[in-house]
């Protein structure tokens, strides 16, 4: 048995931590660019764009991420697509994040008023542009909290990764846990390095909240 | 590609008896995981300061670290402790003390939008405080915010998913082994995330039935 000091298995995780990072910004990045995309799509009237969207969102927000991660894993595979695990979780993840964050990007823009639109239009803007000037920047005000707040979401998200094989912190954890015989510890430490990531985010999510919000 | 659902579905008693544990393990922890939540709430709003402080790191400790993570502490590190579950009940630990963080929070924001004329009046009307708590302030808050804790409910059952990991033989567990057995891996998944999927809607439906009959009505 390798003999690990307590220093060894924080580093360890630290390392593999890095991975959680990435992960979770390729799909925060990833997920924010899809998500407002399928938004566009459904708010410019599109035929059928408005149900393949709610759909969409229906069935990531109805069935378990582990299982999304599964069928991504070995439906690309399927496809005949050579996956790593990286790239899997990495596509399953944005998948995952666009449908939360167009349904909560979808409530920020269905709560401004009415008005807003009409006035936009009676300017002769087009759909394009009403979007672009009038729309998206109030909208985008709104959506700052929310959105910090889902970050943390997917940080959590992305420890199940470790399921289908991807070394980030839950996976090194589970390793380590196994070569040392200290779960106690090990998963102590993972948990609180994920709490030391997720944590400032909800903090600061909560004053964005209390700060942005225009109706208090 | 060619996908064989009749492989996969002759072995449905064992996908029967995975959603039967899916179902079971709700069916304990949403109730449960509620009280729990409900308790918190309490204690985070009236209780003495030590146990505001002791339910407020509870629920940031849980809200900010992944269920999968809290799982394995409970079944894996515990053991440390001397206290050795199996995986059904750490599963169950698990969810209830997931469920009870977010319901704590859900609950308080449903508390804390309570007019005070109603306390007022409770109190003009010589009740006492648990009386105030579970007569008035209670029932209506439950109502408000009851359509954000029946989804907080749906995301706890679909995350019990994780649960097969720990050998809880769920029914996430039921598609990994038939998934094993039959290699037939894309058909076993994509019929139970079906079976979620069809079990999230019927147990919305469910709750946003029962809630105003039987939680908060009258």
């Amino acid at each position: 048995m390798v003999d690990f000091s307590l220093w060894d298995i924080v580093r360890n995780l630290l390392l593999a931590l890095r991975w959680t990072v990435a992960l979770s910004l390729i799909a925060f990045v990833g997920g924010g660019l899809v998500g407002l995309a399928l938004l566009v799509a459904r708010l410019s009237k599109l035929p059928g764009a408005a149900p393949a969207v709610a759909l969409y969102v229906q069935i990531f927000q109805g069935t378990p991420l582990l299982m999304q991660l599964f069928l991504t894993y070995f439906g690309l595979s399927m496809l005949g697509i050579d996956t790593s695990a990286l790239f899997a979780a990495s596509v399953c993840l944005t998948l995952y994040a666009s449908a939360y964050f167009t349904e909560i990007w979808r409530g920020c823009v269905l709560s401004i008023p009415r008005g807003q639109w009409e006035a936009a239009s009676s300017l002769a803007m087009n759909f394009r542009e009403q979007l672009r000037y009038i729309i998206l920047p109030q909208a985008t005000r709104m959506a700052i909290a929310p959105t910090v707040g889902f970050l943390i979401q997917i940080i959590k998200g992305t420890a199940l990764a470790s399921v289908i094989g991807f070394v980030e912190i839950t996976k090194a954890g589970q390793m380590i846990a196994n070569a040392t015989y200290e779960p106690f510890l090990v998963y102590g430490c993972v948990g609180l390095m994920y709490f030391a990531l997720c944590f400032p985010l909800s903090v600061w999510s909560r004053r964005l909240e209390r700060k942005l919000n225009p109706l208090r | 590609m060619s996908l064989d659902f009749l492989v996969v579905l002759a072995q449905w008693p064992m996908l029967l008896k995975g959603l039967a544990l899916t179902v079971l393990l709700t069916a304990i922890a949403a109730p449960v995981g509620s009280g729990l939540g409900i308790a918190c709430a309490w204690a985070r709003l009236h209780g003495p300061s030590w146990l505001r402080v002791l339910v407020g790191s509870y629920v940031e400790l849980i809200r900010n670290t992944p269920f999968i993570i809290q799982l394995f502490f409970i079944f894996f590190g515990l053991p440390a402790l001397g206290v050795k579950l199996s995986a059904e009940t750490a599963s169950i630990l698990a969810m209830v003390l997931n469920l009870g963080a977010y319901a704590c929070e859900i609950v308080r924001a449903g508390i804390e939008s309570t007019p005070p004329g109603q306390i007022e009046a409770a109190k003009s009307l010589a009740l006492n405080r648990w009386q105030i708590f579970f007569r008035v302030v209670l029932p209506p808050s439950l109502a408000r915010v009851w359509p954000a804790l029946v989804s907080q409910i749906i995301i706890v059952m679909l995350g019990s998913a994780v649960c097969g990991q720990i050998s809880t033989e769920e029914i996430s567990y039921a598609a990994n082994l038939i998934s094993s057995r039959t290699f037939r891996s894309m058909e076993s998944y994509i019929l139970v995330t079906l079976v979620y999927l069809g079990f999230a809607v019927l147990l919305r439906q469910t709750l946003n039935w029962a809630g105003p009959r039987f939680i908060f009505g009258r």
